[in-house]
Order: C-alpha cells, then sequence, then structure tokens
C-alpha cells in the first residue's frame, strides 16, 4: 500500500491509497481522479496516462522497459521527468510519490 | 445516395463480426473506418502482440485476428469506405442519412457505432502558433512531396515516418530534423542513414530538442525549438511536419445527440440501442453495468445488435433464430453448396 499524490494541471490535488501491485495510472482511474485516460487500458499502446513524476522520485522509480520512451515520445509535451503511469507498479516503497498530470492527455 | 440495411461505423474486430453476423441474418451493410485499412487497434496499435482471450483461440496476433475475421466475412462482399469518416447523422422520415467527409452519403433504417475509443487522428503540434499554419505549411502527412522542394523544411519526430520523409525530401530540399531525445524508435537501417547525413550535413539534426513557436507574417518562415534546459535555436522553416502517431478522438460521435458517459456510449444490454432510435453502439464504446472492454464481449454485443437491426430493416418480417450447422438459409448465404 502507498499513498500517492496526484496533482492535476490546475493544482488540485489528490491523494490516493492504492494497494501494491496496481498501476499508479489504476490508482487514478479507481479514485476517478482526473487528468488521465488510459484510452488503452494499460497496454502501453496509447500514452493516455502521461504523468511527471516529481523530480526527487524519478530516479527511485523502477527504469522504464523497452518501448515506454517510444510512446512517450507521442505524448503531450513529454519532458525528461515523463513516464506512462500504467507501467509504474505501486509498492510499499513508492508511499509518498507525487505526480503531475499534463494540460491534456491528447 | 447508398441505400443500406446498416451502416457500420469503425472496421475494428467488434464492427467486423457484427456485419459478419448482419450477413448471416440476410442484411446488408457498409462499413466506414478513418484507418486506411481494415483492423481498428488490432492494426494500428498491436498488429504483432499475441491475444490470450479469444475463444478457442489459445493464441493469435491482432493482425491475425484481423485476417480471420476478414476471411470469414468474405462470403458476404460488403463495401468498405476506408480513409473516411461519418461526419453527420441525420434523420429522415424514420431512416437516418449518413454523410463523410469525403462527401459519401448513406440512406438506412441503422446505424451501429462500433468506433472503440474514437477515431486515429495524428497528434498535432502542442503549440498554439502552429494552428493557424495547419493544413497548408503546418502538416501532419503528405499528400504531394513536390511542394517540398528547394524549400526548407523542419521534420519533428523520432519514428519511422519522422525518418523515412526526412531521408526521402533531404534529396531536394533542406531537411531539419528534431527530436526531443537521442534515441529514435525507426527501424535501425534508416537511424543509421539518418546519423550519416547528419554527418554529411545533408540532415540538420537536433536532438533533445522539441518545438516552441512557429513564426511568419502570413507564410512561415521560422520554427523556434527548445532544449530541456531551456535553451532555444530559431530555424528557418518554409514548411513544419510532425510526424508524433495517432491519437484516439471521439471526434463527430460526440456532435449526434447521443447520451455519453465520459468517452462512452451508454445503451441497453438487450441489442445494444443507444438512447436513439436505429443507432446502436458496440464495443469499447459503448457502457452498461458490468461491461468488459474485451473483444469476446464486443462480438456478444454486434450480435444482439444485429438482431436488433432486423426489426427496422425488415419491418414487416419476424426474425427467425437458426443456427450456422442446420440453416440451409444460412448455408445459401456463405455461398455453400
Amino acid at each position: 500500500m502507498a499513498k500517492i499524490k496526484y496533482i492535476e494541471h490546475n493544482g488540485k490535488e489528490h491523494l490516493a491509497e492504492v494497494q501494491n501491485g496496481l498501476t499508479v495510472m489504476e490508482g487514478a482511474v479507481q479514485n476517478d481522479i482526473p487528468g488521465i485516460d488510459a484510452d488503452c487500458g494499460g497496454s502501453m499502446s496509447c500514452a493516455t496516462c502521461h504523468v511527471y513524476v516529481k523530480e526527487d522520485w524519478y530516479d527511485k522509480l523502477p527504469k522504464k522497459e523497452m518501448g515506454e520512451d517510444d510512446m512517450l515520445d507521442q505524448a503531450h509535451e513529454p519532458k525528461s521527468n515523463s513516464r506512462l503511469s500504467c507501467q509504474i507498479m505501486v509498492s510499499d516503497e513508492l508511499d509518498g510519490l507525487t505526480v503531475y498530470m499534463p494540460e491534456k492527455q491528447v | 445516395m447508398i441505400k443500406t440495411d446498416v451502416v457500420i461505423v469503425g472496421a475494428g474486430p467488434t464492427g467486423l463480426f457484427c456485419a459478419h453476423q448482419l450477413g448471416i441474418i440476410g442484411l446488408k451493410c457498409e462499413i466506414v473506418d478513418n484507418l486506411d485499412k481494415i483492423g481498428g487497434q488490432c492494426i494500428e496499435l498491436y498488429p504483432d502482440k499475441p491475444i490470450y482471450d479469444i475463444p478457442a483461440i489459445p493464441e493469435c496476433t491482432g493482425e491475425e485476428l484481423t485476417n480471420n475475421l476478414i476471411k470469414q466475412l468474405k462470403p458476404f462482399n460488403f463495401s468498405f469506405h476506408l480513409n473516411d469518416r461519418v461526419q453527420e447523422l441525420k434523420n429522415e422520415n424514420q431512416n437516418w442519412i449518413v454523410k463523410t467527409i469525403n462527401g459519401k452519403e448513406f440512406n438506412t433504417p441503422n446505424v451501429v457505432i462500433a468506433g472503440g475509443v474514437g477515431s486515429f487522428e495524428p497528434r498535432k503540434f502542442p503549440t498554439k502558433s502552429a494552428e493557424k499554419f495547419d493544413g497548408t505549411t503546418v502538416l501532419y502527412s503528405i499528400k504531394d512531396k513536390k511542394i517540398f522542394k528547394d524549400k526548407s523544411v523542419a521534420i519533428f519526430g523520432g519514428g519511422d515516418s519522422a525518418l523515412d520523409w526526412a531521408i526521402e525530401l533531404s534529396n531536394n530540399s533542406k531537411v531539419s530534423l528534431i527530436h526531443r531525445r537521442d534515441e529514435f524508435r525507426g527501424a535501425p537501417a534508416s537511424v543509421q542513414k539518418i546519423k550519416e547525413l547528419s554527418e554529411k550535413k545533408i540532415i540538420n539534426l537536433f536532438t533533445k530538442y522539441s518545438i516552441k513557436d512557429v513564426k511568419g507574417n502570413g507564410s512561415l518562415e521560422e520554427v523556434e525549438i527548445k532544449s530541456e534546459d531551456g535553451e532555444s535555436k530559431t530555424l528557418k522553416a518554409d514548411y513544419v511536419l510532425g510526424f508524433f502517431g495517432l491519437i484516439m478522438q471521439l471526434g463527430p460521435i460526440a456532435e449526434w445527440g447521443l447520451n455519453l458517459d465520459k468517452k462512452t456510449i451508454p445503451v441497453n444490454t438487450e441489442n445494444f440501442e443507444t438512447n436513439k432510435k436505429g443507432i446502436f453502439a458496440i464495443g469499447d464504446i459503448c457502457t452498461y453495468p458490468g461491461k468488459l472492454k474485451l473483444i469476446l464481449s464486443g462480438f456478444h454485443e454486434g450480435a444482439l445488435a444485429a438482431r436488433g437491426c432486423f426489426k427496422y430493416a425488415r419491418p414487416n418480417e419476424k426474425y427467425r433464430f437458426e443456427f450456422t450447422t442446420a440453416s440451409n438459409t444460412i448455408k445459401d448465404r456463405l455461398g455453400l453448396k
């Protein structure tokens, strides 16, 4: 279980307790947090669950797997701290993680 | 004006199987899709990814599934209208007049929306200033490469489309290629070629840059690019091309007066009709209590929607349930002796 803070582009904050084994994307969808679309349902095929990871957390996350950067090329305004939230698996170590949602997903 | 029993919007697996079911019960249909090929997400997003939950098929790829659905549909000889998009639905004398962006018109009692999460559209530049040049000098696809001859062209993107066009256009144009990181996702041979062209100064390569602004009085003159740490450069550009892949957008479907729940269309589970008579929604785009976004659910929904269509297409006939194993009528429709 990890408490994850999702911050919308307009600054609105949402705190959610997300179970281990779910993804950061699923944590948002299950808690009705706006700003993450996840059109493809988590199969790393779209880039509509794009988030910016708070700088001090970025290096603590498990590294990107093959293909995630390719999808991120197609996201709206990707930056060096961009991730697809469907590829971040939640564990106890992620307690306190903060992610920012982009201005839009498509 | 094409008169038909059903217009299906979307040629993904759900739309294809619904068409098959319509053929089985003796109805005609026309299938419209925005993509240039049949198969929807299966073909566009994951042609090579294996799927493990199609009943009785332990494993198949998106492409194999699509090819089999096309084969299954073949006896009915239905027409596909690819590279086209249904734009407008209008009710006229109990029927729907369906208009596409390419100017095709259908007259039909039934429309089945099998549009997945919407139509695939090119992802555009986030910069507002690019909008006023959109379609003239800021482009997301190339129809006529001759317009670039002897011009300065700035190409953005790191996939095969961006690389292939950068290589191709570098023969006759001054090409700059701009990509947000220094790895490319295109084919290795193309990446190698780009590096060679860059070393020979035939292509100006800018990695770890993205678009900041486009400028020009009336016509496009310059494009400004920025690096992650805020440094910016200005490049001369007569054309700016963006190849960032496709995104899915609900598009005109949102304008048809249907009830919407976020990006999905609520339906009943008896025949998958929407709040509008004769308009059905099946597959990922529909929603109802317990909805699962699985291909197999789309198949089921398509079979029931097809029977729903029968009622409006053949108002004076009673639908008769038959098995394909036993019915001679169905065997005739399948062209079997």
